[in-house]
């Protein structure tokens, strides 16, 4: 039913050409002989093969505007088409990061305005912009409590408590800013474990990385008591912001004592995922870590002639994290978003993605189990698995791609078991989530009427279950028909180097 | 408020299901000391208000015309073929999560496959992430690379001074948990790698260069790769994209990690970002390698797929043990980049880098017959590409003011800051889009403005 899409490598032919330049207008310089290259081994298409291969590939992918997508930790809202529209205003897109600051005041306002929103979303008394995910973000505010301590001599301090609840990108963050990681449980109302926290609570941690609400979708019902013991024992709070889009409006993460933390532009300042990026991870840090922000951020000065915009570095920072100013282009998406929503739309906004993800919980108990049942906040988490009929959460999840939504967050957290974890967003409509609540009540009885065809799925899909376990064994990362132009240039491997796809003969003479 | 799609009536429903009566009462596990904060932001508008107040905004802005404008230093004004903005436009690429379900991801695996693969083929290397935030952090995890590849029996990094400055920032930025060092050479504006090789000894994980190097120039890289393997350590080069569509690719001379700005590929200049970061390595460290990679397999029924793979390095399974933190990427702009170079295929990229090298020469050359001038006084044989340095008779933020003012043109960056020694010196950059014309304003003009 659905053919293989040939590559641009097999739809090359020697001479066809896609694009004319003009000719030179300038005199020929003589070229570097030794340094120039034969072919570059790009293929050779023409400007409406390019075309249809694209549109052909978008038609075999799923986003937010193809359907529900209710992919938990993930905020998939609608991303605003106006938002599109304006970063792509020739003031914003063609500026160049190095003009003198005096040409680019407009950005530089609208940088200085973005942080200034941020600090007070979050209730921080600063706010970088330069960390380009959230993950990122993680990794600027690990390293900025780091220079706190050992700016006070307190080099001791190289633990950090994180929740077995956490996103995977903590401790890999942590690793990653010279930390070790130390795991602390989750209680049986889904909090963490107040006791854990506090047996770990000594002049050697140097803080918590805290998710609220966390990713069981739960606001952590003790958080003010997590924060003093932290804080008591000489450490620092990190909040990871990727789960802000519940409490924008509702509560600040300053105001419960969050030393520092990121926020996901891409999730709940609704600029496009992009299929896995560009994002931005924005850190907002209070009063005592504010120095340590990575810079530039921009600052402003009154003269006589209005006010005026500047990049400058914090007095103590640990220094770039990104060239330049950052993710500027989503810096306009996420300004345009909250300039369009203001406080009253924006407190609007969370409180609907919670009322949607309660009312999902609530028409789905039946058919799903909810470990850690209470008022939830922006997702939820239960168990994906059919009893009884050997239907894994997994299957589930591939079922409802024939039913034409995205699945759920599958296996995550990892302590719930067959973990499916439902994000709706503020922006789906009631009639949207009952069809899902249908959907996920059908496969349930077809679990049991048919669990052959439940462990099968898809069977709409462009593609049926495919072998991951082949694709990491052989790792085929290039394609064979682009290795057909010829070897790669460079010299013979060296002994012990592998022989992977590419990595034949080669040749210097390319 | 039409961002939320919900009737009263729906509303009313919903909460009844749940079993409150007021949306506010979700939220009483929430500290009712901070609950519902006043937050001091302006009013929401309407969309057609928005888009007027973003008007004003972007209009803020002095307009950088691509043609008038001499700035590159990283970031560069190229040509960017009208294909490229109608893929990235497609709803489903780029309002879709990384690609966890391949079944219903296809299409963005498969062009992120065909990024790998054309990347691999351009630089010469044997395995391409599938897209890093940029060049600078590209760069700076090429690094960390380096330093896990040396198991921490090696903890200092060799850097040229001719790599982008920023670029070398991040790096020291990153390095800030890694226990390792930065050595980073003298410099006194002649690309001289013989002092790199000095520095090079056991201790050393990584040499990184940049090659065209930060002022344009090819860099004298005999015995670089071997002056770095014999010690044990990885060869590191920062490459420009463009370049190689007509010269000499760095898996050519014996490098093992090729970092990249991909911006020129079809990327705006955006103010700085988002940008694209080219990560691609010899096999020997694909298991080493951070970011997503895409792999060929087949599906149930044996037809050809797409899926992630060596996920054992990343950070949802490794956590604490991940090769790297990275998730979120720039899987959008390599698209734009894969579609970039799909359009321009193998003639067009080699015409771009011929136009840049020869556009750039000629400005260099009629620049250089100025009174008070001189073009890479430092190094004044060595080969360039599409940037050169400029001694000028004053201060370069000076010339460039009068250059804006006076005649409309962004002169070049200014390299006093980031090396006092070239005080009075600026990088001018030109490529396809400066047109002889152009080319000719700017000479008069810079002769004109010191006169």
């Amino acid at each position: 039913m659905h053919d293989t899409i040939a590559t641009v490598y097999e739809l090359s032919a020697p001479g066809r050409a896609g694009m004319d330049l003009p000719a030179s207008d300038v005199p020929a310089s003589d070229l570097p002989a030794e340094e120039v290259r034969a072919d570059c081994g790009l293929p050779e298409l023409s400007q409406l093969d390019v075309v249809r291969h694209y549109l052909a590939l978008s038609q075999r992918n799923f986003g937010v505007d193809s359907g529900f997508y209710p992919l938990g930790s993930c905020t998939m809202k609608f991303n605003p088409k106006v938002n599109e529209a304006i970063a792509r205003m020739p003031g914003f897109s063609e500026a160049h990061p190095l003009q003198p600051q005096e040409t680019v005041q407009g950005n530089l306002a609208l940088m200085f305005e973005l942080q200034r929103w941020l600090a007070e979303i979050g209730g921080f008394a600063g706010v970088s912009l330069q960390p380009s995910a959230g993950a990122h973000g993680e990794f600027t505010g690990l390293l900025m409590m780091r220079a706190f301590h050992r700016e006070r001599g307190d080099i001791k301090r190289t633990r950090i408590i994180i929740p077995d609840s956490a996103h995977g990108t903590n401790p890999a963050s942590t690793t990653m800013a010279g930390f070790t990681a130390v795991e602390v449980p989750s209680n049986g109302r889904g909090n963490i474990d107040l006791e854990a926290v506090r047996a770990a609570c000594n002049d050697t941690l140097a803080g918590i990385m805290i998710t609220n609400p966390n990713t069981l979708g739960l606001f952590e019902e003790r958080i003010g008591e997590v924060v003093e013991l932290v804080h008591a024992c000489g450490g620092l709070v990190y909040g990871d912001g990727a789960n802000l889009n519940a409490v924008v409006g509702i509560v600040r993460p300053g105001d419960l004592g969050f030393d520092v933390m990121h926020y996901n532009l891409h999730k709940t300042f609704s600029t496009p995922h992009g299929g896995g990026g560009p994002g931005s991870g924005p850190v907002g840090a209070s009063a005592r870590l504010r120095d340590f922000l990575p810079g530039p951020v921009v600052e402003m000065a009154n003269d006589p002639n209005g006010p005026r915009y500047r990049l400058a570095m914090p007095v103590k920072s640990i220094g770039r994290v990104s060239p330049f100013c950052g993710n500027f282009g989503m810096f306009v998406r996420a300004y345009a978003y909250i300039r369009q929503h203001g406080a009253a739309g924006l407190r609007a906004n969370s409180e609907h993605a919670v009322l949607n993800a309660n009312y999902l919980r609530v028409k789905l108990r039946d058919a799903f189990k909810v470990p850690f049942e209470r008022i939830n906040m922006h997702e939820f988490v239960c168990r994906g698995a059919v009893d009884g009929a050997g239907v894994r959460a997994l299957d589930v999840s591939k079922r409802l791609l024939d039913y034409g939504f995205h699945p759920p967050t599958n296996y995550f957290p990892l302590i719930v078991p067959e973990a499916l974890m439902i994000e709706p967003t503020e922006t789906e409509s009631k009639p949207t989530l009952d069809a899902f609540v249908e959907a996920m009540t059908a496969i349930t009885k077809e679990a049991r009427s048919d669990p052959a065809q439940v462990k099968a799925a898809p069977h709409r899909t462009p593609v049926r279950r495919l072998d991951e376990v082949k694709a990491a064994r052989e790792l085929v990362l290039s394609d064979r028909a682009a290795l057909s132009l010829g070897p790669l240039p460079g010299p013979a491997p060296q002994a012990g180097e592998g022989s992977g796809p590419g990595g034949g003969r080669r040749r210097r003479d390319e | 408020m039409s961002y939320v799609p919900h009737t009263e009536r729906e509303r009313r429903d919903m909460l009844a299901a749940i079993g409150v009566d007021r949306v506010e009462d979700l939220f009483a596990a929430v500290p009712a000391r901070v609950r519902f904060p006043e937050l001091d932001l302006p009013p929401g508008l309407a969309e057609l208000d928005l888009v007027r107040e973003m008007q004003a905004q972007a209009a803020g802005n002095f307009p950088a015309d691509p043609a008038r404008s001499f700035l590159g230093a990283g970031v560069y004004h190229h040509f960017r073929p009208s294909t490229v903005d109608y893929v990235l436009s497609r709803g489903e690429f780029y309002t879709s999560y990384t690609q966890y379900q391949p079944e219903v991801s296809q299409g963005m695996l498969q062009a992120l496959f065909e990024y790998q693969s054309m990347i691999c083929r351009l630089t010469g290397m044997e395995v391409s992430s599938a897209s890093h935030y940029n060049g600078a952090t590209a760069t700076a995890e090429a690094v960390l690379l380096a330093l896990n590849a040396a198991s921490g029996k090696r903890r200092k990094v060799v850097i040229s001074p001719a790599v982008h400055p920023q670029y070398r920032e991040v790096v020291k930025t990153y390095l800030g948990g890694a226990h390792a060092g930065i050595v980073v050479g003298d410099d006194d504006g002649t690309a001289d790698v013989a002092r790199l090789k000095a520095l090079i000894g056991p201790d050393t994980a990584a040499l990184v260069i940049q090659n065209p190097n930060f002022f344009g120039q090819w860099e004298p890289i005999e015995g670089l790769a071997d002056a770095i393997h014999r010690a044990g350590g990885l060869f590191i080069v920062v490459a420009d994209p463009i370049s190689l569509g007509l010269f000499r690719p760095p898996g050519a001379y014996g490098v093992d990690v090729v970092a990249a700005e991909g911006q020129p590929l079809g990327i705006p200049p955006n103010f700085g970002g988002p940008h694209l970061g080219i990560f691609a390595a010899r096999m020997a460290h694909v298991r080493r390698l951070s970011g997503h990679l895409v792999g060929e397999t087949v599906d149930a029924d044996g037809r050809r797929g797409y899926v992630l793979t060596l996920a054992t390095r990343e950070q949802h399974i490794r956590r604490a043990k991940a090769t790297s933190n990275i998730c979120t990427n720039s899987a959008l702009c390599a698209v734009a980049a894969a579609v970039y170079l799909a359009t321009m295929g193998k003639r067009g990229l080699r015409e771009v880098a011929e136009l840049c090298y020869h556009k750039s020469h000629y400005a260099a050359a009629e620049i250089g017959k100025l009174k008070g001038f001189a073009v890479n006084p430092q190094a004044p044989t060595q080969p360039f590409f599409k940037e050169f340095v400029v001694r000028l008779p004053g201060p370069a933020a000076e010339i460039n003011a009068r250059l804006r003012e006076q005649y409309g043109i962004i002169g070049g960056y200014d390299l006093g800051g980031d090396y006092p020694h070239l005080k009075d010196h600026m990088l001018i950059a030109v490529t396809e889009l400066n047109t002889r014309a152009s080319i000719d304003q700017l000479a008069m003009a810079l002769g004109k403005v010191t006169a």
